[in-house]
């Protein structure tokens, strides 16, 4: 067969390119949810939006329209639980994700749906989005990056401190409604991709992974993107090959980034927290010079760690802080 | 000249409990004022509720001469909460943090314009982190934080500053860099409402000082020397008092400093 690759093949093709919006829309709206500290939101969308797919397979409708109404829902209700604040709030939350899941399984049955039914709404059949489904998924998938990057100062400000939005005068409410929307949004979106049990995956583990080695969240969220767009297209295209499910792949090799970025962020934050500058202190440190003899001049290149500290440079060294003083050092 | 917040009988419940009761309060322009009061005493919860943040349940509240349900000019109003909202989560720069304070002041989906970044830039320089501000905030120490969320009040370039406790929790080094920060936006003309448990370095720049005594307004005028006349529990007994209950200040007309 010889060159025959997966472009080839035509059912591939609309799975790569389901696979590549998923990703890249999934991460950026899983960054905000992240920040609000909501990253199991995902999660209980897509467990109440098994529910919806029940509805659809009852009513004979389409299964994605009437899960992303039932998604939508749930998101609102589970932002009004939020917005409450009511202490018990989580086991309101885990109520609803209960109550979607069984309700779903429940209204399948009903319908006479097979157990493979909802198991491709569940886990993910990418493989068999149809070519009007792989539109919708396009459409969809955009409209959630556009509003996600177009209103991310108003969407940053609001997650990363309410209050203030507030008194800044936005429209903190529709702001958060927003969020829920696109939360919804993006997990219908993904149920043909990695399934609804997995979709959370795709909307936080790319965020966790960036964050290991961003300190801004614009970087965070562009590399998110990147990240769940790469991990999900190869997810597809190992599962082609190897012949694996590939929602499970998607996962996995997003969970594997993230195993990589640990140690490297691991490292990063050492060594930035040995860099910081010390604190001015209040200057009435006595004057204490370093009794021993040092076998090199403290400097640039001399692998001592060197932290600014007031309007000199201290060396780090064996626990202590040495700073030079004309011919000798200060303990400092 | 006009009022700058004008609150009249104003009466705050939260959760159904009556917390300010029957508050009058005019604050003009370039006013400088204190509030002050123990924990539990209604401070915190009069400014929340000046930003609109909890519902007044009566009275009138003006901010600029308009009813606060129909104000819309945030930009003219710069709130500097108690502390940085939770700093875990996905990390922020200081310079993304401050920006969030011009919002007020921007189109959607439109870039910074050349004044937006420019007072971006001059805010982080005010509060002195201009080396620091591609750095995340959750890195910084509590004093640098707080000076962060005053640079994100200052970005918008508001007429009315609030501040609610800026130096709870920080150093003496920072109070006084603060007090600095203060006397600069003072001298541009600023008015400036801050909550503080004591007056502390801010004293010299204090026009006027509000003791809230249990949701109620105990004193409003001069600060005296020893307004910072706290009736904590546990707070060394510095202040000498007019009466003889050195831990209870009365309240009603016939209480004078």
């Amino acid at each position: 067969m010889g060159t025959v690759t997966i472009l080839d093949y035509p059912f591939m093709v609309r799975a790569l390119l389901a696979a590549l919006f998923t990703g890249l829309a999934a991460p950026a709206v899983g960054t905000y949810l992240v920040q609000r500290r909501l990253a199991l939101m995902g999660d209980g969308i897509g467990h109440i939006a098994v529910t919806g797919v029940g509805l659809g397979l009852l009513t004979g409708r389409s299964p994605v329209w009437t899960a992303i109404a039932v998604a939508i829902l749930g998101a609102l209700l589970i932002e009004l639980i939020r917005e409450r604040g009511r202490a018990g709030g989580d086991v309101a939350l885990a109520l609803i994700f209960y109550g979607g899941i069984a309700g779903g399984v429940m209204v399948t049955g009903l319908a006479g749906g097979s157990a493979q039914t909802l198991h491709n709404y569940l886990f993910g059949s990418i493989t068999t989005v149809s070519s009007q489904d792989v539109w919708v998924v396009v459409a969809l998938a955009a409209g959630v990056i556009f509003i996600a990057l177009g209103f991310a100062p108003q969407l940053f400000a609001v997650c990363q401190d309410e209050e203030f939005a507030r008194a800044a005068g936005l429209r903190v409410r529709a702001y958060n409604i927003t969020t829920s929307v696109l939360a919804a949004v993006t997990v219908t979106v993904a149920m043909r991709t990695v399934g609804l049990l997995l979709v959370s995956a795709l909307m936080v583990v790319p965020v966790a992974t960036a964050q290991q080695l961003t300190r801004s969240f614009k970087v965070t969220i562009l590399l998110a993107m990147v990240l769940g767009a790469a991990t999900s297209v190869g997810g597809v295209a190992t599962a082609f090959y190897v012949d694996v499910p590939p929602g499970a792949t998607i996962v996995l090799l997003a969970l594997s980034c993230f195993v990589a970025a640990w140690p490297v962020g691991n490292l990063v934050r050492y060594r930035r927290r040995l860099r910081q500058p010390f604190g001015e202190g209040d200057g009435l440190q006595p004057h204490t010079v370093v009794p021993e003899e040092h076998g090199h001049d403290h400097g640039a290149a001399c692998g001592h760690p060197a932290v600014p500290h007031g309007d000199h440079v201290d060396y780090v060294h064996d626990g202590h802080r040495h700073a030079v003083h004309g011919e000798h050092y200060d303990e400092h | 000249m006009t009022a700058v917040i004008d609150v009249e009988s104003g009466n705050l419940a939260l959760g159904g409990r009556p917390v300010l009761r029957g508050i009058s309060l005019s604050v003009k322009q370039g006013e400088v004022v204190a509030l002050l009061g123990s924990n539990g005493s209604g401070k915190s919860t009069l400014v929340r509720g000046l930003m609109g943040l909890v519902k007044w349940s009566g009275g009138d509240v003006r901010l600029f001469d308009v009813s606060l349900p129909s104000f819309r000019d945030w930009h003219r109003v710069g709130y500097v909460p108690q502390q940085l909202a939770a700093t875990s989560g996905v990390p922020a720069t200081v310079k993304e943090v401050v920006s969030s304070g011009r919002l007020s002041r921007r189109r959607l989906l439109l870039p910074m314009r050349q004044a937006d970044r420019a007072a971006v830039r001059s805010a982080i320089a005010t509060v002195e982190l201009t080396d620091r501000r591609h750095d995340a905030v959750s890195q910084l120490s509590s004093g640098q934080q707080q000076r962060v969320l005053i640079a994100r009040a200052l970005a918008g370039e508001p007429e009315l500053f609030v501040l609610d406790e800026p130096n709870a929790g920080v150093d003496h080094h920072n109070q006084l860099g603060l007090a600095r920060t203060l006397a600069n936006l003072v001298d541009a003309g600023a008015t400036v409402v801050v909550v503080l448990h004591e007056l502390g370095p801010l004293a010299g720049l204090i026009d006027r000082a509000v003791l809230l005594q249990d949701g109620r307004i105990g004193y409003d005028g001069p600060p005296a020397n020893d307004l910072t006349l706290q009736p904590t529990a546990g707070h060394a007994p510095v202040h000498h008092h007019p009466r003889s209950q050195p831990d209870h200040v009365p309240l009603g007309p016939g209480w004078e400093l």
